[in-house]
Protein backbone atom coordinates (compact mmCIF):
# COMPACT_ATOMS: atom_id res chain seq x y z
CA UNK A 1 0.00 0.00 0.00
CA UNK A 2 3.21 2.57 1.04
CA UNK A 3 4.60 1.72 -2.12
CA UNK A 4 0.68 2.22 -4.29
CA UNK A 5 0.23 5.61 -2.38
CA UNK A 6 3.76 7.14 -3.40
CA UNK A 7 3.27 5.42 -7.20
CA UNK A 8 -0.33 7.21 -7.30
CA UNK A 9 0.72 10.48 -5.72
CA UNK A 10 3.41 10.92 -8.01
CA UNK A 11 0.59 10.69 -11.03
CA UNK A 12 -1.77 13.10 -9.06
CA UNK A 13 0.44 15.35 -8.13
CA UNK A 14 1.83 15.37 -12.15
CA UNK A 15 -1.96 15.82 -13.06
CA UNK A 16 -2.45 18.84 -10.50
CA UNK A 17 0.51 20.97 -9.67
CA UNK A 18 -1.64 21.77 -6.03
CA UNK A 19 -0.75 18.81 -4.54
CA UNK A 20 1.95 18.19 -2.12
CA UNK A 21 3.10 15.97 0.55
CA UNK A 22 4.31 16.87 4.03
CA UNK A 23 5.92 14.04 6.13
CA UNK A 24 7.30 13.67 9.60
CA UNK A 25 10.36 11.86 9.12
CA UNK A 26 8.29 8.64 7.76
CA UNK A 27 8.17 8.54 4.07
CA UNK A 28 7.91 5.75 1.96
CA UNK A 29 11.61 5.76 1.10
CA UNK A 30 12.23 4.15 -2.32
CA UNK A 31 8.81 4.93 -4.25
CA UNK A 32 9.13 8.72 -3.50
CA UNK A 33 11.86 9.19 -5.28
CA UNK A 34 10.39 10.04 -8.76
CA UNK A 35 8.17 12.22 -6.79
CA UNK A 36 10.81 14.08 -4.79
CA UNK A 37 13.24 14.34 -8.00
CA UNK A 38 10.51 15.48 -10.18
CA UNK A 39 8.30 17.93 -7.39
CA UNK A 40 11.18 18.60 -4.91
CA UNK A 41 9.33 21.71 -4.11
CA UNK A 42 6.40 20.42 -2.85
CA UNK A 43 8.00 17.42 -1.02
CA UNK A 44 8.70 18.59 2.79
CA UNK A 45 9.95 17.16 5.75
CA UNK A 46 8.97 19.07 8.98
CA UNK A 47 11.33 16.03 10.89
CA UNK A 48 9.85 14.62 14.30
CA UNK A 49 7.28 17.43 14.63
CA UNK A 50 3.64 16.29 14.18
CA UNK A 51 1.52 19.53 15.23
CA UNK A 52 3.80 21.51 12.93
CA UNK A 53 2.86 18.75 10.54
CA UNK A 54 -0.56 19.14 10.22
CA UNK A 55 -0.81 23.13 10.85
CA UNK A 56 1.57 23.88 7.66
CA UNK A 57 -0.58 22.06 5.83
CA UNK A 58 -3.74 24.28 6.78
CA UNK A 59 -2.03 26.89 6.08
CA UNK A 60 -0.93 25.85 2.52
CA UNK A 61 -4.41 24.54 2.09
CA UNK A 62 -5.72 28.33 2.84
CA UNK A 63 -3.40 29.19 -0.38
CA UNK A 64 -5.52 26.82 -2.47
CA UNK A 65 -3.31 23.72 -2.37
CA UNK A 66 -3.96 20.57 -1.22
CA UNK A 67 -1.61 18.82 0.85
CA UNK A 68 -1.51 15.12 2.07
CA UNK A 69 -0.01 15.01 5.49
CA UNK A 70 1.92 11.46 5.78
CA UNK A 71 3.32 9.44 8.60
CA UNK A 72 2.02 6.54 10.95
CA UNK A 73 -1.01 6.84 12.19
CA UNK A 74 -1.06 7.04 15.61
CA UNK A 75 1.48 9.73 15.35
CA UNK A 76 -0.22 11.38 12.27
CA UNK A 77 -3.91 12.06 14.09
CA UNK A 78 -3.45 10.99 17.71
CA UNK A 79 -0.41 13.76 18.54
CA UNK A 80 -1.49 16.50 16.83
CA UNK A 81 -5.42 15.92 17.67
CA UNK A 82 -5.95 19.35 18.19
CA UNK A 83 -4.59 20.71 15.06
CA UNK A 84 -6.64 17.95 12.97
CA UNK A 85 -10.02 19.14 14.75
CA UNK A 86 -9.57 23.12 14.82
CA UNK A 87 -6.89 23.67 11.86
CA UNK A 88 -8.18 20.82 9.50
CA UNK A 89 -11.73 20.37 10.65
CA UNK A 90 -13.19 23.12 12.16
CA UNK A 91 -11.71 25.05 9.06
CA UNK A 92 -12.84 22.59 6.44
CA UNK A 93 -10.00 22.55 4.45
CA UNK A 94 -8.72 20.18 1.83
CA UNK A 95 -6.07 18.12 3.96
CA UNK A 96 -5.46 14.16 3.80
CA UNK A 97 -3.69 12.78 6.48
CA UNK A 98 -2.31 9.76 5.77
CA UNK A 99 -1.78 7.04 8.28
CA UNK A 100 0.45 4.34 7.67
CA UNK A 101 0.11 1.36 9.69
CA UNK A 102 -3.19 1.52 10.75
CA UNK A 103 -5.00 -0.75 12.88
CA UNK A 104 -2.45 -3.80 14.57
CA UNK A 105 -0.08 -3.85 11.03
CA UNK A 106 2.99 -2.40 13.38
CA UNK A 107 2.01 -5.86 15.60
CA UNK A 108 5.89 -5.62 16.98
CA UNK A 109 6.16 -2.04 17.63
CA UNK A 110 3.44 -2.49 20.22
CA UNK A 111 0.97 -0.62 21.62
CA UNK A 112 2.03 2.62 21.17
CA UNK A 113 1.83 2.13 17.25
CA UNK A 114 -1.01 0.40 17.01
CA UNK A 115 -4.13 2.98 15.36
CA UNK A 116 -7.00 0.30 17.19
CA UNK A 117 -9.36 3.45 17.86
CA UNK A 118 -8.35 5.97 15.00
CA UNK A 119 -11.39 5.11 13.11
CA UNK A 120 -14.11 6.35 16.15
CA UNK A 121 -12.06 9.40 16.86
CA UNK A 122 -11.57 10.62 13.23
CA UNK A 123 -15.49 9.69 13.01
CA UNK A 124 -16.38 12.43 16.26
CA UNK A 125 -14.73 15.29 14.18
CA UNK A 126 -17.24 16.90 12.33
CA UNK A 127 -16.47 17.56 8.36
CA UNK A 128 -13.95 14.79 8.71
CA UNK A 129 -14.22 11.97 6.04
CA UNK A 130 -12.28 8.51 6.04
CA UNK A 131 -11.08 5.94 3.57
CA UNK A 132 -9.85 2.98 4.61
CA UNK A 133 -9.07 0.87 1.04
CA UNK A 134 -8.25 -2.88 1.48
CA UNK A 135 -5.83 -3.46 -1.38
CA UNK A 136 -3.52 -1.91 -3.45
CA UNK A 137 -6.09 -1.00 -6.54
CA UNK A 138 -8.38 0.49 -3.75
CA UNK A 139 -5.55 2.42 -2.42
CA UNK A 140 -4.96 3.99 -5.79
CA UNK A 141 -8.31 4.89 -6.71
CA UNK A 142 -8.75 6.07 -2.33
CA UNK A 143 -5.66 8.62 -3.16
CA UNK A 144 -7.02 10.17 -6.37
CA UNK A 145 -10.41 10.77 -4.49
CA UNK A 146 -8.26 12.46 -1.71
CA UNK A 147 -6.93 14.94 -4.07
CA UNK A 148 -10.25 15.64 -5.42
CA UNK A 149 -12.37 16.05 -2.04
CA UNK A 150 -12.92 19.61 -0.76
CA UNK A 151 -12.32 18.45 3.17
CA UNK A 152 -10.50 16.86 5.38
CA UNK A 153 -9.73 13.41 4.98
CA UNK A 154 -8.25 10.70 7.26
CA UNK A 155 -6.73 7.69 5.18
CA UNK A 156 -6.16 4.98 6.64
CA UNK A 157 -3.26 2.38 4.65
CA UNK A 158 -1.38 -0.51 5.93
CA UNK A 159 2.16 -1.24 5.26
CA UNK A 160 3.66 -3.87 2.77
CA UNK A 161 2.98 -6.20 0.67
CA UNK A 162 -0.70 -6.38 0.75
CA UNK A 163 -2.65 -8.89 -1.57
CA UNK A 164 -4.60 -7.59 -4.56
CA UNK A 165 -8.09 -8.55 -3.18
CA UNK A 166 -10.49 -6.59 -5.56
CA UNK A 167 -9.14 -7.40 -9.64
CA UNK A 168 -12.78 -9.11 -10.28
CA UNK A 169 -14.66 -7.30 -8.13
CA UNK A 170 -18.19 -6.96 -9.76
CA UNK A 171 -18.85 -3.40 -8.82
CA UNK A 172 -16.00 -0.23 -9.12
CA UNK A 173 -14.65 1.75 -6.11
CA UNK A 174 -16.53 5.01 -5.52
CA UNK A 175 -16.05 7.22 -2.33
CA UNK A 176 -18.87 6.91 -0.37
CA UNK A 177 -20.51 3.69 -1.55
CA UNK A 178 -20.47 0.04 0.16
CA UNK A 179 -18.87 -1.99 -2.58
CA UNK A 180 -19.46 -5.40 -3.46
CA UNK A 181 -16.02 -7.04 -4.31
CA UNK A 182 -17.57 -10.59 -4.45
CA UNK A 183 -21.39 -11.67 -5.14
CA UNK A 184 -23.23 -13.97 -2.89
CA UNK A 185 -26.71 -14.87 -1.27
CA UNK A 186 -28.01 -15.29 1.82
CA UNK A 187 -24.92 -14.23 3.79
CA UNK A 188 -22.52 -11.56 3.19
CA UNK A 189 -19.33 -10.11 4.79
CA UNK A 190 -18.68 -6.55 5.50
CA UNK A 191 -14.55 -5.67 6.00
CA UNK A 192 -13.10 -2.69 5.15
CA UNK A 193 -8.49 -2.03 4.78
CA UNK A 194 -6.04 -5.17 5.45
CA UNK A 195 -8.57 -7.69 7.35
CA UNK A 196 -10.65 -7.37 4.10
CA UNK A 197 -8.11 -10.69 3.52
CA UNK A 198 -9.40 -12.52 6.58
CA UNK A 199 -13.54 -11.75 5.38
CA UNK A 200 -12.97 -13.09 2.23
CA UNK A 201 -10.98 -15.93 3.68
CA UNK A 202 -13.90 -16.58 6.30
CA UNK A 203 -16.51 -16.37 2.92
CA UNK A 204 -14.47 -18.99 1.54
CA UNK A 205 -14.70 -20.78 5.34
CA UNK A 206 -18.43 -20.37 5.10
CA UNK A 207 -18.34 -21.79 1.37
CA UNK A 208 -16.66 -24.88 1.93
CA UNK A 209 -18.99 -25.72 5.18
CA UNK A 210 -22.03 -24.52 4.57
CA UNK A 211 -22.34 -24.25 0.56
CA UNK A 212 -24.27 -21.62 -1.41
CA UNK A 213 -22.16 -18.30 -2.44
CA UNK A 214 -21.41 -15.70 0.48
CA UNK A 215 -21.09 -12.26 -0.79
CA UNK A 216 -17.76 -9.62 0.64
CA UNK A 217 -18.19 -5.59 0.37
CA UNK A 218 -15.56 -3.30 1.28
CA UNK A 219 -16.57 -0.51 2.67
CA UNK A 220 -13.95 1.46 2.17
CA UNK A 221 -15.47 4.92 3.07
CA UNK A 222 -16.16 4.70 6.97
CA UNK A 223 -17.24 8.11 7.11
CA UNK A 224 -19.98 9.49 5.55
CA UNK A 225 -20.90 6.33 6.12
CA UNK A 226 -22.96 4.99 3.23
CA UNK A 227 -26.33 4.45 5.30
CA UNK A 228 -28.55 3.70 2.58
CA UNK A 229 -26.49 1.02 0.90
CA UNK A 230 -25.93 -0.59 4.13
CA UNK A 231 -29.50 -0.63 4.91
CA UNK A 232 -30.09 -2.28 1.77
CA UNK A 233 -27.56 -4.73 2.55
CA UNK A 234 -29.40 -4.96 6.07
CA UNK A 235 -32.57 -5.84 3.89
CA UNK A 236 -31.35 -8.54 1.66
CA UNK A 237 -29.13 -10.78 3.09
CA UNK A 238 -30.18 -12.83 6.40
CA UNK A 239 -27.27 -13.42 8.10
CA UNK A 240 -24.60 -10.35 7.98
CA UNK A 241 -21.34 -10.00 9.45
CA UNK A 242 -18.96 -7.61 10.41
CA UNK A 243 -14.87 -8.20 10.29
CA UNK A 244 -13.07 -4.86 11.50
CA UNK A 245 -9.77 -4.44 12.44
CA UNK A 246 -10.96 -1.67 14.77
CA UNK A 247 -11.87 -1.37 18.31
CA UNK A 248 -15.86 -2.47 19.42
CA UNK A 249 -16.17 1.27 20.55
CA UNK A 250 -17.28 3.46 17.61
CA UNK A 251 -16.32 1.48 14.47
CA UNK A 252 -18.42 -0.28 11.96
CA UNK A 253 -19.57 -2.63 13.67
CA UNK A 254 -21.40 -0.80 16.49
CA UNK A 255 -22.59 1.68 13.63
CA UNK A 256 -24.22 -1.10 11.76
CA UNK A 257 -25.74 -2.11 14.79
CA UNK A 258 -27.44 1.23 15.36
CA UNK A 259 -28.67 1.53 11.56
CA UNK A 260 -29.73 -1.92 11.53
CA UNK A 261 -32.31 -0.64 14.58
CA UNK A 262 -33.02 2.11 13.04
CA UNK A 263 -34.20 0.70 9.37
CA UNK A 264 -35.87 -2.43 10.92
CA UNK A 265 -33.26 -4.89 9.96
CA UNK A 266 -34.12 -8.10 10.43
CA UNK A 267 -30.86 -9.93 9.17
CA UNK A 268 -29.20 -11.99 12.06
CA UNK A 269 -25.78 -9.04 12.61
CA UNK A 270 -22.22 -10.84 13.45
CA UNK A 271 -19.84 -7.94 14.01
CA UNK A 272 -16.20 -9.14 15.20
CA UNK A 273 -14.08 -6.23 16.12
CA UNK A 274 -10.94 -5.45 18.31
CA UNK A 275 -11.37 -5.77 21.96
CA UNK A 276 -11.34 -2.59 23.84
CA UNK A 277 -8.28 -3.32 25.48
CA UNK A 278 -4.20 -2.57 25.12
CA UNK A 279 -3.37 -6.53 24.99
CA UNK A 280 0.14 -6.30 25.55
CA UNK A 281 1.25 -9.20 23.51
CA UNK A 282 3.08 -9.78 20.38
CA UNK A 283 3.91 -11.34 17.39
CA UNK A 284 2.76 -10.87 13.61
CA UNK A 285 0.11 -9.16 12.57
CA UNK A 286 -1.81 -12.35 12.26
CA UNK A 287 -1.34 -13.33 15.67
CA UNK A 288 -2.50 -9.83 17.15
CA UNK A 289 -5.49 -10.02 15.31
CA UNK A 290 -6.03 -13.96 16.50
CA UNK A 291 -5.36 -12.70 20.16
CA UNK A 292 -8.65 -10.22 19.86
CA UNK A 293 -10.48 -13.37 18.46
CA UNK A 294 -10.29 -12.59 14.82
CA UNK A 295 -9.23 -15.93 12.48
CA UNK A 296 -11.44 -17.31 9.57
CA UNK A 297 -11.46 -20.45 12.55
CA UNK A 298 -12.81 -18.47 15.64
CA UNK A 299 -15.17 -16.04 13.68
CA UNK A 300 -16.52 -19.66 12.26
CA UNK A 301 -17.52 -21.20 14.96
CA UNK A 302 -18.68 -18.33 16.59
CA UNK A 303 -21.11 -17.80 13.80
CA UNK A 304 -22.27 -21.10 13.26
CA UNK A 305 -21.65 -22.06 17.01
CA UNK B 1 -23.67 40.84 3.71
CA UNK B 2 -23.01 37.67 2.20
CA UNK B 3 -22.82 34.42 4.82
CA UNK B 4 -19.46 32.92 5.90
CA UNK B 5 -17.80 30.13 3.41
CA UNK B 6 -15.01 28.62 3.71
CA UNK B 7 -12.11 30.36 1.72
CA UNK B 8 -13.51 33.67 2.17
CA UNK B 9 -10.91 36.51 2.85
CA UNK B 10 -12.18 39.77 1.46
CA UNK B 11 -8.99 41.60 3.09
CA UNK B 12 -6.14 39.90 0.88
CA UNK B 13 -7.49 38.41 -2.13
CA UNK B 14 -5.33 40.04 -5.18
CA UNK B 15 -1.68 39.15 -5.36
CA UNK B 16 0.74 41.08 -8.02
CA UNK B 17 2.41 44.59 -7.12
CA UNK B 18 1.08 46.26 -4.15
CA UNK B 19 2.69 49.25 -2.03
CA UNK B 20 3.28 49.70 1.81
CA UNK B 21 0.57 53.16 2.78
CA UNK B 22 1.92 55.59 4.66
CA UNK B 23 2.60 55.78 8.23
CA UNK B 24 1.29 58.27 10.17
CA UNK B 25 1.93 57.81 14.33
CA UNK B 26 -0.16 60.66 15.49
CA UNK B 27 -3.29 59.07 13.60
CA UNK B 28 -2.66 55.99 14.67
CA UNK B 29 -2.99 57.12 18.25
CA UNK B 30 -5.68 58.79 17.88
CA UNK B 31 -7.06 55.57 16.51
CA UNK B 32 -6.14 53.63 19.30
CA UNK B 33 -7.93 55.84 21.61
CA UNK B 34 -11.15 55.79 19.49
CA UNK B 35 -11.05 51.84 19.51
CA UNK B 36 -10.61 51.53 23.00
CA UNK B 37 -13.50 53.45 23.74
CA UNK B 38 -15.37 51.54 21.20
CA UNK B 39 -14.55 48.17 22.30
CA UNK B 40 -15.31 49.34 25.99
CA UNK B 41 -19.13 49.95 24.83
CA UNK B 42 -19.29 46.48 23.47
CA UNK B 43 -18.25 45.64 26.90
CA UNK B 44 -21.29 46.47 28.09
CA UNK B 45 -23.17 43.78 26.38
CA UNK B 46 -20.68 41.28 26.43
CA UNK B 47 -18.93 39.69 30.59
CA UNK B 48 -16.15 38.00 29.22
CA UNK B 49 -14.94 40.72 25.99
CA UNK B 50 -11.24 39.82 26.93
CA UNK B 51 -10.61 43.45 27.29
CA UNK B 52 -7.01 43.25 28.94
CA UNK B 53 -5.59 41.40 25.72
CA UNK B 54 -7.17 43.52 23.42
CA UNK B 55 -5.95 46.41 24.84
CA UNK B 56 -2.41 45.05 24.70
CA UNK B 57 -1.98 44.49 21.33
CA UNK B 58 -4.21 47.72 19.89
CA UNK B 59 -1.41 49.43 18.92
CA UNK B 60 0.53 46.84 17.38
CA UNK B 61 -2.77 45.32 15.70
CA UNK B 62 -3.58 48.78 13.85
CA UNK B 63 0.04 49.40 12.61
CA UNK B 64 0.53 46.06 10.95
CA UNK B 65 -3.17 47.00 9.12
CA UNK B 66 -2.65 50.39 8.59
CA UNK B 67 0.98 51.17 8.35
CA UNK B 68 2.84 47.98 6.51
CA UNK B 69 0.32 45.63 4.97
CA UNK B 70 0.52 46.11 1.65
CA UNK B 71 -2.32 47.60 -0.75
CA UNK B 72 -3.30 46.99 -4.13
CA UNK B 73 -4.72 49.17 -6.73
CA UNK B 74 -7.88 48.11 -5.92
CA UNK B 75 -7.64 48.54 -1.71
CA UNK B 76 -6.48 44.92 -1.54
CA UNK B 77 -3.59 43.65 0.19
CA UNK B 78 -1.69 40.64 -0.94
CA UNK B 79 -0.46 40.41 2.67
CA UNK B 80 -2.12 38.13 5.33
CA UNK B 81 -3.01 38.69 8.93
CA UNK B 82 -3.24 36.04 11.70
CA UNK B 83 -4.08 36.64 15.27
CA UNK B 84 -2.81 33.81 16.80
CA UNK B 85 -3.90 34.96 20.31
CA UNK B 86 -7.01 34.75 19.51
CA UNK B 87 -8.67 36.34 22.74
CA UNK B 88 -7.46 39.24 21.67
CA UNK B 89 -10.09 39.42 18.50
CA UNK B 90 -11.83 42.84 19.93
CA UNK B 91 -8.39 44.81 18.49
CA UNK B 92 -8.65 43.31 15.36
CA UNK B 93 -12.36 43.81 14.99
CA UNK B 94 -12.19 47.39 16.16
CA UNK B 95 -9.50 48.07 13.34
CA UNK B 96 -11.58 46.10 11.14
CA UNK B 97 -14.10 48.27 11.97
CA UNK B 98 -12.58 51.21 11.59
CA UNK B 99 -11.68 49.85 8.04
CA UNK B 100 -15.26 49.64 6.96
CA UNK B 101 -14.43 45.52 6.87
CA UNK B 102 -17.30 44.66 9.58
CA UNK B 103 -19.72 46.90 10.00
CA UNK B 104 -20.82 49.33 12.84
CA UNK B 105 -24.41 46.94 13.26
CA UNK B 106 -22.56 43.61 12.86
CA UNK B 107 -20.14 45.20 15.68
CA UNK B 108 -22.56 45.76 17.86
CA UNK B 109 -23.55 42.19 17.61
CA UNK B 110 -20.55 41.06 18.76
CA UNK B 111 -21.02 37.58 21.10
CA UNK B 112 -24.87 38.19 20.92
CA UNK B 113 -27.77 35.97 19.40
CA UNK B 114 -28.12 36.93 16.01
CA UNK B 115 -24.45 38.13 15.30
CA UNK B 116 -21.76 36.41 13.84
CA UNK B 117 -18.51 37.63 16.04
CA UNK B 118 -17.38 35.39 18.76
CA UNK B 119 -14.80 36.08 21.36
CA UNK B 120 -12.70 34.36 19.35
CA UNK B 121 -12.39 34.64 15.35
CA UNK B 122 -13.87 32.27 12.74
CA UNK B 123 -12.23 31.49 9.79
CA UNK B 124 -14.78 32.33 6.71
CA UNK B 125 -15.54 35.63 7.88
CA UNK B 126 -14.85 38.55 5.95
CA UNK B 127 -11.04 39.92 7.39
CA UNK B 128 -10.19 36.95 9.30
CA UNK B 129 -8.00 34.41 7.70
CA UNK B 130 -7.84 31.87 10.22
CA UNK B 131 -9.68 30.16 13.30
CA UNK B 132 -8.22 30.91 16.00
CA UNK B 133 -8.83 30.70 19.85
CA UNK B 134 -6.11 27.63 20.88
CA UNK B 135 -3.06 29.06 21.25
CA UNK B 136 -0.01 27.82 19.28
CA UNK B 137 -1.66 27.33 15.98
CA UNK B 138 -1.60 30.25 13.83
CA UNK B 139 2.48 30.51 13.22
CA UNK B 140 1.91 27.07 11.96
CA UNK B 141 -0.62 28.02 9.44
CA UNK B 142 1.45 30.95 8.53
CA UNK B 143 4.56 29.15 7.93
CA UNK B 144 2.00 27.20 6.03
CA UNK B 145 1.09 29.83 4.21
CA UNK B 146 4.38 30.90 3.33
CA UNK B 147 5.77 27.92 1.50
CA UNK B 148 2.51 27.64 -0.46
CA UNK B 149 3.41 31.39 -1.45
CA UNK B 150 7.07 30.24 -2.20
CA UNK B 151 5.74 27.05 -4.68
CA UNK B 152 3.41 29.17 -6.38
CA UNK B 153 5.47 31.95 -6.72
CA UNK B 154 3.24 34.80 -5.10
CA UNK B 155 4.68 37.44 -3.21
CA UNK B 156 2.94 37.95 0.21
CA UNK B 157 4.12 38.44 3.76
CA UNK B 158 2.24 36.55 6.39
CA UNK B 159 1.85 38.57 9.91
CA UNK B 160 0.98 36.73 13.45
CA UNK B 161 0.05 38.57 16.58
CA UNK B 162 1.13 36.01 19.51
CA UNK B 163 0.60 36.43 23.19
CA UNK B 164 3.45 35.53 25.07
CA UNK B 165 1.69 32.46 26.99
CA UNK B 166 0.97 31.03 23.55
CA UNK B 167 4.79 30.77 23.94
CA UNK B 168 4.44 28.14 26.01
CA UNK B 169 2.76 25.92 23.61
CA UNK B 170 5.27 23.12 22.40
CA UNK B 171 3.68 23.73 18.62
CA UNK B 172 5.39 26.98 18.70
CA UNK B 173 8.60 25.90 19.19
CA UNK B 174 8.17 23.16 16.49
CA UNK B 175 7.05 25.31 14.02
CA UNK B 176 10.18 28.03 15.46
CA UNK B 177 12.91 25.43 14.87
CA UNK B 178 11.39 24.43 11.47
CA UNK B 179 10.49 27.91 9.57
CA UNK B 180 14.20 29.11 8.93
CA UNK B 181 15.94 25.80 8.16
CA UNK B 182 12.34 25.00 5.70
CA UNK B 183 13.64 28.84 4.20
CA UNK B 184 11.03 30.60 4.88
CA UNK B 185 11.13 34.38 4.65
CA UNK B 186 7.86 36.04 4.69
CA UNK B 187 6.75 35.24 8.18
CA UNK B 188 6.44 38.30 10.58
CA UNK B 189 5.72 37.18 13.93
CA UNK B 190 4.86 39.60 16.70
CA UNK B 191 4.77 38.64 20.23
CA UNK B 192 2.65 40.48 22.71
CA UNK B 193 4.69 40.53 25.51
CA UNK B 194 2.60 41.52 28.00
CA UNK B 195 4.05 39.60 30.83
CA UNK B 196 0.49 37.93 32.06
CA UNK B 197 -1.48 34.75 31.26
CA UNK B 198 -4.24 33.70 33.56
CA UNK B 199 -2.79 32.51 36.48
CA UNK B 200 -0.59 35.33 36.94
CA UNK B 201 2.54 37.03 35.61
CA UNK B 202 4.76 35.21 32.98
CA UNK B 203 8.01 35.72 34.48
CA UNK B 204 6.82 34.69 37.93
CA UNK B 205 5.49 31.49 36.85
CA UNK B 206 7.94 30.76 34.15
CA UNK B 207 11.22 32.79 34.88
CA UNK B 208 13.62 31.03 32.81
CA UNK B 209 11.78 31.87 29.97
CA UNK B 210 13.32 35.32 30.40
CA UNK B 211 15.07 36.59 28.15
CA UNK B 212 12.96 35.72 25.16
CA UNK B 213 14.17 37.58 22.27
CA UNK B 214 17.50 35.48 22.48
CA UNK B 215 15.77 32.64 22.52
CA UNK B 216 14.19 32.84 19.47
CA UNK B 217 17.47 34.08 18.04
CA UNK B 218 18.81 30.75 19.36
CA UNK B 219 16.37 29.08 16.63
CA UNK B 220 17.44 31.35 13.85
CA UNK B 221 15.08 34.25 13.63
CA UNK B 222 15.55 37.62 13.43
CA UNK B 223 13.97 39.24 16.57
CA UNK B 224 13.83 42.83 17.55
CA UNK B 225 12.58 43.95 21.23
CA UNK B 226 10.44 47.32 21.06
CA UNK B 227 7.58 49.21 23.18
CA UNK B 228 4.52 47.42 21.63
CA UNK B 229 2.41 50.49 22.33
CA UNK B 230 4.59 52.92 20.41
CA UNK B 231 3.09 52.86 16.60
CA UNK B 232 5.95 54.38 15.47
CA UNK B 233 8.77 51.55 16.72
CA UNK B 234 6.39 48.93 16.02
CA UNK B 235 6.60 49.94 12.23
CA UNK B 236 10.18 50.98 12.29
CA UNK B 237 10.87 47.75 13.54
CA UNK B 238 8.69 45.62 10.78
CA UNK B 239 9.57 47.72 8.43
CA UNK B 240 13.67 48.11 9.31
CA UNK B 241 13.91 44.23 9.00
CA UNK B 242 16.76 42.55 8.02
CA UNK B 243 15.46 39.77 6.02
CA UNK B 244 16.19 36.52 4.61
CA UNK B 245 14.60 35.10 7.58
CA UNK B 246 11.62 35.28 9.14
CA UNK B 247 11.31 37.97 12.18
CA UNK B 248 9.90 38.54 15.35
CA UNK B 249 9.07 41.37 16.66
CA UNK B 250 9.11 41.05 20.79
CA UNK B 251 6.69 43.85 21.91
CA UNK B 252 6.73 44.75 25.64
CA UNK B 253 3.12 45.75 26.09
CA UNK B 254 0.67 46.48 29.66
CA UNK B 255 -2.10 44.10 29.77
CA UNK B 256 -5.42 46.70 29.73
CA UNK B 257 -3.29 49.26 28.30
CA UNK B 258 -4.92 52.79 29.34
CA UNK B 259 -7.25 52.38 32.09
CA UNK B 260 -5.38 52.70 35.14
CA UNK B 261 -7.81 49.47 36.86
CA UNK B 262 -7.03 47.31 34.02
CA UNK B 263 -3.50 47.29 34.21
CA UNK B 264 -1.65 44.13 35.25
CA UNK B 265 -4.67 43.01 36.68
CA UNK B 266 -5.29 39.87 35.96
CA UNK B 267 -9.45 39.52 36.38
CA UNK B 268 -9.62 41.70 33.32
CA UNK B 269 -7.98 39.33 31.42
CA UNK B 270 -11.96 38.25 30.32
CA UNK B 271 -13.87 40.67 32.66
CA UNK B 272 -15.90 43.53 31.25
CA UNK B 273 -16.32 46.89 33.67
CA UNK B 274 -19.72 47.44 35.20
CA UNK B 275 -21.40 50.94 34.17
CA UNK B 276 -19.74 52.90 36.54
CA UNK B 277 -15.92 51.68 35.91
CA UNK B 278 -17.44 52.04 32.29
CA UNK B 279 -17.06 55.62 32.95
CA UNK B 280 -14.37 55.72 34.44
CA UNK B 281 -12.13 54.41 32.05
CA UNK B 282 -13.93 56.61 29.22
CA UNK B 283 -12.99 59.32 31.56
CA UNK B 284 -9.57 58.35 31.77
CA UNK B 285 -8.93 57.27 27.89
CA UNK B 286 -10.35 60.90 27.07
CA UNK B 287 -7.97 62.34 29.40
CA UNK B 288 -5.26 60.86 28.32
CA UNK B 289 -5.60 61.80 24.90
CA UNK B 290 -6.51 65.08 25.55
CA UNK B 291 -2.71 65.50 26.92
Amino acid sequence: MRDTFSRTLYQVAKADPKVCIVVADISPAGSMQQYREEFPERFTNVGVAEQAMIGLCAGMAMRGMKPFAYTIATFAIYRPFEQVRVDLCYQNLPVTVVGIGGGLTYSVLGGTHHAQEDIAVMSALPNMSILAPCDPLETEAAVWACARHPGPMYLRLGKAGEPVLTANAPEPFEFGRARCIKRGAGTCVLSFGLVTKMALELTAKIEREQGGQVAAYSIHTLKPLDREGLSRILAQYDRVIVVEEHSVVGGLGQQLKALAFESGARCRLHAFSLRDEFIHCYGSHDDLLKAHGLHPDLLYAKIFA
Amino acid sequence: MTSPARGTTRFTPSPGPATKPPFDPVQARTRCWRMRKRILQVSQKVSALHIGGAFSCLEIVDTIYHGVMRRGADGNSPDTFILSKGHGSMAQYAVLEEMGIIPPEEMDLTCQPGGRRATHPDYGLPGIEASTGSLGHGLALAVGMSLADGIQQHDRLVYVVMSDGELEEGSVWEVMMLAPSLGVKNVIAVVDLNDFQSLGRTSKILPNFYPVAEKIRAFGWEAVEVDGHSPQAVHDAIVGRKGGRPLMVVARTIKGKGVSYMENVPMWHYRSPNPQEYQQALDELDRAHRE
